[in-house]
């Protein structure tokens, strides 16, 4: 493949235009996807900068960092942060947003302008919770339950609600772009069947923004009501019902944790069939567990509150349908298992963080079951292990996957190669940080140490010095990519049209696409994953 | 008369577009997608009803005695002749009938601010009687025989009628200014037989928003005609 190397720079979509204007009024999906790049990256390393404070303060029994108020504050923010305004848009936002179209074949996403302005709600959205955090905070949680939320607390709760409420809507016309992408946009003879895995858990979360976001959007509007005007509809003084709030926004947030997992298991899939050189193991049923989490997903939200007071029949049956979800789930990790046995596996960076989102993803599914059985849930409940749980989904999986398929395509949105043992060093330096950090924490809960408090008995200190240390290693592997990708723009080696030899319509087109994307729209002859009947020699670079 | 039919027809193909039906189809599903957010979004507060009114009937059968019956009734003739007087004029673009599409859709408008006028004499009501939720709710039950009925219960009953007629009433707002934008569009002849997308959505999103207010008028106003139930 010499002819791929690039002599003279050919147009694409970042050199076509040029200027600050022609970024911001872009309706190229590919732009746009830039844009939200760097604006949850800006979230993250906020959320992030709270979590520090939050292990820095755990580091010592005694709450001596902050007070107990700037504390629940503290963990507030950091969840509120990095559910809304990181990993929600993360993996569709930025890597979606880009290679969505390109993997359908088509120009560009169905509405291009309701994706620039899906982009500036979410700006719209992160501008107003963040000023309504530096002006004075929320100490809620990121769960706003009521009465807390509605009457005694002091702080910012209607601006943190209304920003989230802004960037609902950009969740939903992201969402909306992708369903309608996915349906009528495909280029000819890309049927249903030969869909990339990555569009099909991308659709799958895709209808959960549609139908989800509406509902947290009115329960959110009713908190601020209520607090503005004492309403009174979830407020028991006045014969409101608490847990009608905590009903309408699991519907949503329950359901929202498969936002933040499907779309990384999409990455996954697309990562683990191109660096085994082999087809995906049983295509229909990884896609179709993709649309079976979402429809599970929405009927498992009162597992939530189990002690909250909801009658044991109606827990039984949430009991029951939330191992439900455990079924499809496995079949995913069962086939990316299968996908690799007896493939002619490569060891680079973003299989290396593809086999970390299997195996800590496994972990963080399985103490989900736990969770969802009755009895355990009482004993470990509000404790360190569910933190422990989530974060193993969350970050272990989600963010894991995220900076899998930001390695996998990188190449492909900037045209230029990352310094490969750099990434290396890092995917180890972030699986070894990650555990040292979460670990500890399925111990501590375990154990009976509760989540948010700042301070905690003496005897629990050994595990959570050990999380701390972690965690300390973890942001060390979270800032080294953002060294070495800004580093790769301008001194990267240029990447060939397919430096990982994959298959799949993104890789046919140049590196960085054209503004159009393709050339001549493509017509589509061959299965998804066709690894076997592709030619060997074309070798991969960036060994 | 043809070619020109083209011309405006290949001025309104977006680049990403193979071609109108497919530009068409893709709007028109997009619009779909939009309304089932919508259905979701209205779900949340009808969910509520559903549970406050089967806690509290009687004191929501109290509520809706205080609704003025034949305002609402009114109402929604307003809002179903203002469907038909949509679809008509979406009929009217698709055959190519400009002027008759301009002029239905600018009855639609009128319709639209009769129905948000009448709405605002009943809030005026309510708003004097004190029915509005908060330090300044009044409500004293309107049945002796019945006195168990806690006027707090009655207060919630308010909060979701202010709250489900209010997010009704802001899209109906929003109707009228998109069916305006439609009748400017028109009146610059931005639409031929070929290309008529934009009449069609706004239309869809139209009968959606009166779709609403037939559901919400049973359940706000005719509760019950009994005291007591």
């Amino acid at each position: 493949m010499a002819t791929a190397v690039q002599t003279v720079e050919r147009e694409n979509y970042l050199n076509s235009n040029y200027g600050i204007k022609s970024w911001l009024f872009t309706t190229d999906h590919k732009r746009i996807a830039m844009l939200y790049l760097v604006s949850i990256t800006f979230m993250f390393w906020i959320g992030g900068f709270f979590a520090m404070l939050i292990r820095l303060e755990l580091l010592t029994p005694a709450g001596d960092l902050v007070s107990s108020d700037t504390y629940n504050k503290l963990f507030s923010m950091h969840g509120i942060i990095m559910v809304f305004f990181f990993l929600i848009p993360s993996v569709p936002a930025v890597i979606g947003n880009f290679v969505i179209p390109l993997m359908v074949g088509a120009k560009d996403l169905a509405f291009p302008r309701v994706n620039l302005l899906s982009w500036y709600l979410y700006m719209a959205g992160a501008i107003t919770a963040l000023v309504s955090m530096v002006t004075g905070g929320v100490d809620t949680g990121w769960t706003f339950y009521t009465p807390f939320s509605t009457t005694y607390s002091n702080t910012h709760v209607i601006g943190v609600a209304i920003g989230i409420f802004i960037t609902g809507f950009s969740s939903i016309l992201t969402g909306l772009n992708f369903i309608v992408t996915i349906h009528r946009m495909r280029a000819p003879g890309m049927t249903w069947r030969r869909l990339p895995l990555f569009c099909w858990s991308n659709y799958a979360a895709a209808l959960i923004m549609v139908l989800g976001t509406p509902v947290i959007a009115i329960t959110l509007l009713l908190v601020a009501l209520e607090r503005a005007f004492n309403i009174g509809i979830f407020n028991p003084q006045l014969g409101g019902d608490p847990l009608l709030f905590q009903h309408l926004f699991w519907f949503y947030s329950h359901p929202a944790v498969y936002i933040m997992i499907l779309p990384g298991m999409g990455v996954i899939s697309e990562i683990v069939t191109c660096f085994s050189r082999k087809r995906v193991f049983g295509y229909e049923f990884v896609a179709l567990a993709s649309i079976a989490i979402a429809v599970l997903g929405f009927l498992v939200w009162a597992h939530h509150m189990f002690v909250a007071g909801i009658s044991v029949y109606a827990a039984l049956v949430f009991s029951l349908l939330s191992y439900l979800v455990a079924i499809p789930s496995a079949v995913k990790v069962f086939n990316w298992t299968a996908t690799m046995y007896k493939g002619s596996i490569r060891y680079e960076t973003p299989m290396l963080y593809a086999f970390g989102f299997i195996g800590l993803f496994t972990i963080g599914g399985l103490t989900g079951v736990f969770l969802a059985s009755l009895g355990l849930d009482v004993h470990v409940h509000d404790t360190y292990f569910v933190i422990a749980h989530f974060h193993y989904v969350m970050v272990g999986g989600m963010v894991m996957a995220y900076m899998a398929g930001l390695h996998f395509w990188w190449p492909k949105i900037t045209g230029r190669l990352y310094p490969e043992a750099w990434a290396k060093l890092s995917a180890l330096l972030v699986f070894v940080g990650f555990n040292t950090t979460f670990f500890p924490q399925f111990i501590l809960g375990y154990m009976g140490m509760p989540r948010r408090y700042h301070a905690y008995p003496p005897e629990f200190q050994v595990l959570n010095v050990l999380s701390t240390a972690g965690a300390s290693i973890l942001a060390v592997g979270y800032v080294l990519p953002m060294i070495y990708f800004l580093w790769s723009l301008r001194y990267g080696e240029l990447s060939p049209p397919n430096p990982w030899n994959a298959v799949g319509l993104e890789w046919m087109t140049a590196s960085p696409p054209p503004t159009h994307n393709f050339d001549e729209t493509p017509v589509v002859t061959w299965e998804a994953y066709d690894y076997e009947h592709q030619p060997q020699e074309e070798v991969s670079v960036g060994q | 008369m043809a070619s020109s039919d083209i011309q405006i027809a290949e001025h309104a193909l977006q680049h990403h577009f193979a071609d109108m039906e497919q530009q068409q189809e893709t709007s028109t599903f997009g619009m779909w997608m939009f309304l089932l957010t919508e259905i979701m979004f209205f779900g949340g507060l009808f969910c509520a009803y559903l549970v406050y009114r089967s806690s509290y009937y009687q004191a929501f059968v109290e509520g809706s005695q205080k609704m003025n019956i034949w305002l609402g009734a009114t109402n929604t003739a307003v809002l179903i002749c203002s469907s038909l007087t949509m679809a008509l004029g979406v009929r009217a673009a698709q055959t190519g009938k400009s002027r008759l599409m301009v002029v239905l859709l600018l009855i639609t408008i009128l319709f639209g601010l009769g129905f948000l006028g009448i709405k605002a004499v009943e809030y005026h009501e309510h708003w004097t009687s004190h029915e509005f939720p908060g330090p300044n709710f009044h409500f004293e039950t309107g049945d002796p025989a019945h006195p168990a009925t806690d006027p707090q219960h009655t207060e919630i009953y308010f909060s979701l009628y202010w709250a489900m007629t209010g997010l009704h009433a802001l899209h109906m707002v929003v109707g009228v200014i998109l069916v305006s934008w439609i009748v400017i569009a028109g009146l610059g002849g931005a639409f031929t037989p070929s290309y008529f997308t934009p009449v069609e959505i706004v239309g869809l999103y139209w009968h959606f928003v009166d779709l609403v207010w037939i559901y919400l008028f049973p359940l706000l106003y005719l509760i019950s005609k009994k005291h007591g139930g």
